[in-house]
């Protein structure tokens, strides 16, 4: 039982304490810092030895502990949760889309954070690549060979998995250009693309099982990250990275998502990680987890692991806007091709 | 239901127990919290929907075709549980041989599994490089990527239903029964149809029930063992997924209310099919 007397001693102390700390707001803060980044599947490695190496480059400069925690899964999926109330400081996201729902649906961000960051927003870029079976029997060079009729292609639903939007405005960018932007024969050949699809997978990694572990199909249509972790995985004598003649620069974006960070107070430390991704040191490690860096000198160092394709951007399309309308809405394009195919 | 099943009707209309007003109390806010408002809000989502707009949603024919492949699926997988569940539950509670208590514990697995483990494992087994598969395929029967591999992950996630329903019920029969039919000269074939067979019936109802329900909402292995097709191999949920992706909530929430909706009228005939065949059963 304490006495009255250290009853009010103690209450004095607290009063002091506080006073004290109140007094003292430039002080360096040593409270330990958290962010979240949403991010979307095959950047759980990338983001690990990231966050850890910003984590260190905090603490370097800050004096301040820091801790980014991360989730992933499918991207359309990582949005859906933001705007129903995660908690992400950041998003890190498969296509700008995922990132312009949040605006659009919950107004969580403004609507030209992707001009906020250089590039697009997006630090590193990949591209869509095929992977085919060791010594690649049914000698496939490019997009065409996929439409062949002895060919099975594994790639997953581009309305399921936003990633796969890449390998169908791939698919497609290459057929536009193949017949001088005829779009009815484009859609033919995307149409006999398709036809050539036995199992639509929701999300690329299981797509990805699908080709490696269940041994279905010729080709899987993958990121360029992607391919190089499953031969990392699976070793390089079972599979074979083709690159196509013609490719697209996917551009995975990243923002801070503004009406979290401003009410967890951590709106500086979510922007200093934005902006170190485009560091040379970051850049490094992207380049290291088969992302293509944004940083030139890098990539230079790098070049002999990114093949120089002449790569399609979403602009040569007009915006995602209008791809959504044309290909990807309910009876788009990609329905209308599904549809036909029974 | 289950517990109508297992559980003598009573005959009394004011019950002697206390504290009906707190238990009841308790009930109807826990269902309210876990059922009942989830139900509300996906109700009011698909609300926003005009009447017309709502038809065509439903009347479209990929959402027909997605509800036929549920709907036959989940009757095709609940009939084969039916009869394997009620050859599963008799061995378990008949007879007594080594590695029993395994057995029934197995019997448990489809409960705890992650539904996605499972749809990997069956596409391990089933897919035609699969252990199974490939003998399979090799006899022109292809047991993955189509509608007989959705079938099959709808069986493994709802056979315990069955299971689990009918055991009671069997441990309870009495054989004096069975004996009685003996002494009097029936066969064993038509003792077990004549007298076990009608006793069982309720159970069993319950448990082709509950089977049912559970696979026509079954998401998570069916995608790994299904090839996806619109059209084809596109189960109700992963067609209310591809809604949501587009963030069309309202066309998704129109194609579960037509789910629930279905599924509800089959419910409620299977439960009035039970309350029938138990009333014939005690005339």
């Amino acid at each position: 039982m304490l006495q009255p007397s250290r009853h009010l001693a103690l209450l004095l102390l607290t009063l002091l304490a506080v006073v004290i700390s109140a007094c003292a707001p430039d002080r360096p803060t040593t409270k330990k810092a958290t962010l979240l980044n949403v991010s979307y599947d095959p950047t759980r490695a990338l983001y690990r030895e990231l966050h850890a190496a910003f984590a260190d480059h905090w603490r370097a400069t800050h004096n301040q502990s820091l801790e980014i925690n991360q989730s992933h899964g499918g991207s359309g999926k990582q949005a859906r949760s933001v705007i129903d109330g995660l908690e992400a400081d950041i998003v890190s996201l498969a296509l700008a889309p995922d990132i312009n729902v949040l605006h659009t649906k919950a107004n969580l961000l403004p609507a030209d954070w992707q001009s906020r960051l250089p590039h697009n927003s997006a630090p590193y870029t990949s591209t869509i690549v095929l992977v085919v079976r060791d010594g690649n029997p049914k000698s496939i060079h490019d997009w065409d060979d996929l439409t062949r009729p002895d060919i099975k292609v594994i790639t997953p639903d581009p309305k399921t998995s936003g990633g796969a939007r890449w390998n169908y405005l791939a698919a497609w960018g290459y057929a536009l250009r193949a017949f001088d932007n005829n779009a009815d024969r484009a859609r033919t050949f995307l149409a006999a693309l398709y036809a050539n699809v036995p199992i639509l997978d929701t999300g690329a990694r299981s797509a990805a099982n699908t080709f490696v572990r269940r041994g279905m199909g010729d080709v899987l249509i993958a990121w360029e990250n992607e391919a190089h972790v499953i031969l990392e995985e699976f070793g390089s004598t079972k599979f074979e990275i083709i690159t196509p003649s013609l490719s697209i620069l996917a551009e995975p974006p990243v923002a801070v998502v503004d009406t979290v960070v401003d009410r967890r107070g951590t709106r500086d430390i979510a922007e200093a990680f934005l902006h170190y991704l485009y560091t040379p040191a970051a850049q490094e490690i992207i380049a290291k987890h088969h992302f293509r860096p944004r940083d030139s000198d890098i990539a230079a160092h790098h070049a002999a692991d990114f093949p120089s394709i002449p790569l399609l951007t979403i602009e040569d399309f007009g915006d995602w806007d209008r791809v959504h309308k044309e290909h990807f809405a309910d009876d788009a394009l990609f329905d209308q091709i599904m549809t036909a195919r029974r | 239901m289950l517990d109508a099943a297992l559980q003598p009707v009573p005959r009394k209309s004011r019950s002697i127990l206390p504290g009906f007003g707190l238990t009841m109390g308790y009930s109807l806010a826990y269902m309210s919290l876990l059922v009942l408002l989830p139900l509300a809000a996906l109700a009011l989502t698909a609300a926003k929907l005009s009447l017309p707009e709502f038809w065509d949603v439903l009347t479209h024919p990929r959402t027909l075709a997605a509800y036929r492949l549920s709907i036959g699926g989940a009757l095709i997988a609940a009939l084969l549980n039916t009869i394997f569940g009620v050859i599963i539950a008799w061995v378990l509670t008949r007879y007594t041989f080594p590695g029993r208590r395994i057995v029934d514990a197995l019997v448990d697995i489809p409960f705890a599994l992650p539904t996605a483990v499972a749809g990997i494992a069956l596409t391990a087994v089933y897919a035609p490089t699969g252990w199974l598969g490939k003998p399979l395929a090799s006899l022109g029967i292809q047991a993955a990527y189509n509608s007989t591999g959705i079938i099959i992950a709808m069986m493994l996630v709802s056979l315990p239903f069955v299971v689990r329903t009918l055991q009671p019920v069997l441990e309870e029969f009495d054989p004096e029964l069975e004996e009685a039919a003996d002494t009097l000269g029936a066969g064993r074939i038509s003792i077990f149809f004549r007298v076990v067979l009608p006793a069982l019936t309720p159970a069993i109802l319950t448990g082709f029930a509950l089977a049912f329900a559970k696979s026509i909402g079954e998401y998570g292995s069916i995608i790994f063992i299904s090839s996806n097709m619109p059209g084809k191999t596109e189960i109700a949920p992963l067609l209310i997924m591809k809604r949501l992706e587009a963030f069309n909530y309202p066309a998704a929430a129109a194609i579960a209310v037509g789910l629930l909706a279905v599924s509800f009228i089959l419910l409620l005939i299977i439960n009035l099919l039970q309350a029938w065949t138990r009333r014939s059963a005690s005339l």
